[in-house]
């Protein structure tokens, strides 16, 4: 009995995890999302503190590997903002990911009757991460002479008037590395710019004396945060649709971990 | 749905499960992905660098009539370190290639000690001391906010006494240290939770491509 | 030359970057930026190495047909097959990022699918690893079980279900003990690295030379 505890097959508990979550995902049973204060306040900036039309940076700082936890609030947080009025700039400093959610960007704004150039606008890719922040900070044109097609700056109606951080109303990090920090400690203290993250669960953690000290205005914390953002703007997406496969998942394993631990009582009692 | 796009999610699909069968065991079907996606993404990172980087930064700039000469001229510089890096193929000369390196290291120290002072120190000590004492009209929430200011900062710095190790723990030292170490638990399992967080839901994105995308199983 | 230079080069480097910051105006107050373009364009050179150093492995593993030559010859037509629909793209479409694009066909059908996937394999390895090293073998170790424990219950919906009281604590550890750990920890790491810089302008950290 104790061996049994004790020495779990490992592939017992890959099958195990696989059922738990693929099975709620076919089911898909409705769980309440509760808001968190993080993501509360990052929704309320977008909704009450930004007058419609102001002009949000949205940064993508991720690639495939953490596509399912960031992608959703992106589209989330997008949907808000165009929703708002506001005009996005898309850039990013994971090249790998910005071909990713460059395809929820158009979709989103194609559904919501957004133009290019009016709207929105895609920068593209611009390697070195410190390089773009600072250089952004003076004339973005700098580092951006062209959009992410070669498109030069200056014949997009939008930028006509955006030149540095003081053009724009708030920067939003989608973040699964450290570049979150770059974008605190290069441009949040330096051009002393507002900002919030949405960041994959294993960023999150280092992201709260930021979020403390008030570096950061809120900060959206993995698929659950995504869910939560969802919850908030009143459009249920895949992070809400993951909650209950999350849950079971969440459950199982720790199920496994009091297994563990009870195998391993009865082994040192013994 | 055209071919290609039809094709494409089988092949995604196919890649999806060839990387997944190795929960069973490491297999050659494991590793022909494994080798596909290095080959694929290390070229991916040649055409997406030189197409973001070194065309607009170097030879749009370079070939502009409009991009003053003086510049043109300043571009020769990380164009000269850029060669001097790739004279590692050469043994008799590789040593040079240790200036532009020596340039790369002494930017990123120059700009990290700005930046951490400026960006997270500075900052950091700032909000973890001031203000201690809140005081709001309703006394039960000025009396919790400061009791966790105070909390904030006894944990902020027993953490640090705990990884201070020019002095031998012992005394007052030792106990602080014992304190911060329950501190850094209660943070590390905090963060422990966090990343198995965020693994199930890469887990859920892979298997709801699976059963959305292409088995069509779920909306 | 050999290692004067570079010394030189970093010390000068690095403090002009640290007197740019305090000077903002020109001709420093541009040098930051000036200076991080020019390692944008040596990062472009050094991409060059690092591709030559695989290509050239996976060849000579071919040619000498040692074991799992097979997967190397894999690796090298799935390298040339995305460099040369990258540059198709690019000529074609005027942008490698063109959604129409091949290139964007080969991202989300191969590299996608990959990438995503070695990392979602990691959620079998947590699981199986949190069962057999996850013992309350003493104090510490206890109170990373609870906190564990408890943030992951409390940040997902059947948390709530379980007990109210779940969410509210979870969010009080992430916010308050958590955090100021991370917040005692993340002021060392970076005290090091301010230690580290200044090693490394005055030329006491010379390591990378080697």
């Amino acid at each position: 009995m104790i061996e049994l505890l004790d020495k779990l097959d490992r592939r017992i508990i890959y099958l195990v995890i696989g059922i738990v979550v693929a099975y709620p995902l076919i089911v898909h049973p409705v769980m309440p999302i509760r808001v968190s204060e993080e993501v509360k306040r990052a929704y309320e900036f977008v909704e009450d503190s930004l007058p419609s039309g102001s002009v949000i940076l949205i940064s993508i700082d991720y690639d495939a590997a953490s596509e399912p936890e960031l992608t959703p609030m992106f589209r989330a947080v997008l949907t808000h903002a165009f929703r708002k009025g506001h005009k996005v700039i898309y850039m990013g400093h994971w090249a790998l990911g910005l071909p990713l959610a460059q395809k929820d960007l158009e979709e989103i704004a194609h559904r919501m009757g957004k133009t290019y150039g009016v709207d929105y606008v895609n920068l593209g890719y611009r390697p070195g991460f410190v390089t773009v922040m600072l250089a952004m900070g003076r004339e973005l044109r700098d580092i951006y002479s062209s959009d992410y097609q070669g498109i030069p700056i200056d014949s997009i109606p939008m930028m006509a008037n955006i030149h540095n951080y003081d053009q724009i109303d708030l920067i939003i990090g989608f973040e699964a590395g450290s570049t979150g920090e770059f974008w605190i400690q290069y441009v949040g203290s330096r051009f002393n710019k507002r900002m919030f993250f949405g960041t994959t669960g294993v960023v999150a953690p280092d992201l709260y004396p930021y979020y403390a000290s008030g570096q950061i205005l809120g900060l959206i914390g993995g698929l659950k945060g995504a869910a939560e953002y969802e919850t908030q703007i009143g459009h249920p997406a895949r992070g809400v649709f993951g909650m209950p496969a999350q849950s079971f998942a969440h459950l199982a394993i720790l199920i496994f971990i009091v297994i563990g631990n009870i195998g391993y009582i009865l082994r040192r009692r013994r | 749905m055209n071919f290609f796009d039809l094709f494409g999610t089988w092949l995604a699909a196919g890649l999806t499960v060839a990387i997944l069968s190795f929960l069973y065991r490491d297999n050659p079907l494991y590793k022909f992905a494994e080798h596909i996606y290095v080959g694929a993404s290390a070229a991916f990172w040649v055409v997406i660098f030189w197409y973001s980087d070194v065309k607009p930064m170097l030879i749009d700039r370079a070939l502009d009539p409009q991009y003053p000469l003086g510049e043109k001229l300043i571009l020769l510089i990380p164009t000269i370190f850029g060669i001097m890096m790739l004279l590692r193929w050469f043994p008799k000369v590789a040593w040079i290639s240790r200036w532009p390196i020596a340039f790369t290291v002494g930017m990123a120290a120059g700009l990290a000690l700005t930046a951490t002072v400026q960006g997270y120190i500075v900052p950091q000590i700032k909000a973890t001391l001031f203000p201690v004492v809140v005081i709001t009209k309703d006394p039960l929430i000025s009396l919790w906010r400061s009791l966790m200011n105070i909390f904030v900062i006894f944990g902020v710095f027993t953490t640090i006494l705990y990884f201070y190790f020019s002095k031998e723990h012992t005394g007052l030292l030792k106990v602080g240290s014992r304190i911060g170490i329950i501190f850094i638990m209660v943070g590390f399992g905090a963060s422990f939770g966090y990343t198995i967080m965020a693994r199930i839901s890469l887990l859920i994105g892979r298997i709801y491509f699976l059963l959305h995308s292409w088995l069509g199983v779920i909306d | 030359m050999k290692r004067e230079v570079p010394l030189a080069i970093t010390f000068i480097t690095g403090v002009l970057l640290v007197v740019a910051f305090f000077v903002p105006h020109p001709p420093l107050g541009d040098l930051q930026q000036r200076f991080q373009i020019w390692y944008s364009i040596v990062a472009g050179f050094t991409f060059l190495l690092g591709l030559d150093s695989l290509v050239k492995h996976h060849l000579k593993k071919i040619q000498h047909r040692r074991s799992g030559w097979g997967f190397s010859v894999a690796l090298l037509i799935s390298f040339f097959t995305t460099l040369i629909l990258g540059f198709y793209s690019w000529f074609v479409f005027s942008s490698p990022y063109d959604l129409r694009a091949p290139f964007q066909w080969l991202y989300t059908s191969v590299i996608l699918p990959l990438q995503a996937t070695m990392f979602a394999l990691l959620a079998f390895f947590i699981a199986s690893a949190a069962y057999r090293a996850f013992r309350a073998r003493n104090l510490a170790a206890s109170l990373l079980l609870v906190s564990a424990g408890i943030v992951m219950l409390g940040r997902v919906p059947i948390g709530k279900a379980i007990w109210s009281g779940l969410p509210v604590i979870s969010d009080w550890i992430m916010n308050y003990p958590q955090m100021a750990a991370k917040r005692g920890i993340l002021m060392g790491t970076y005290l090091g690295a301010i230690a580290m810089s200044l090693r490394i302008i005055l030329g006491m950290e010379r390591t990378y030379l080697t």
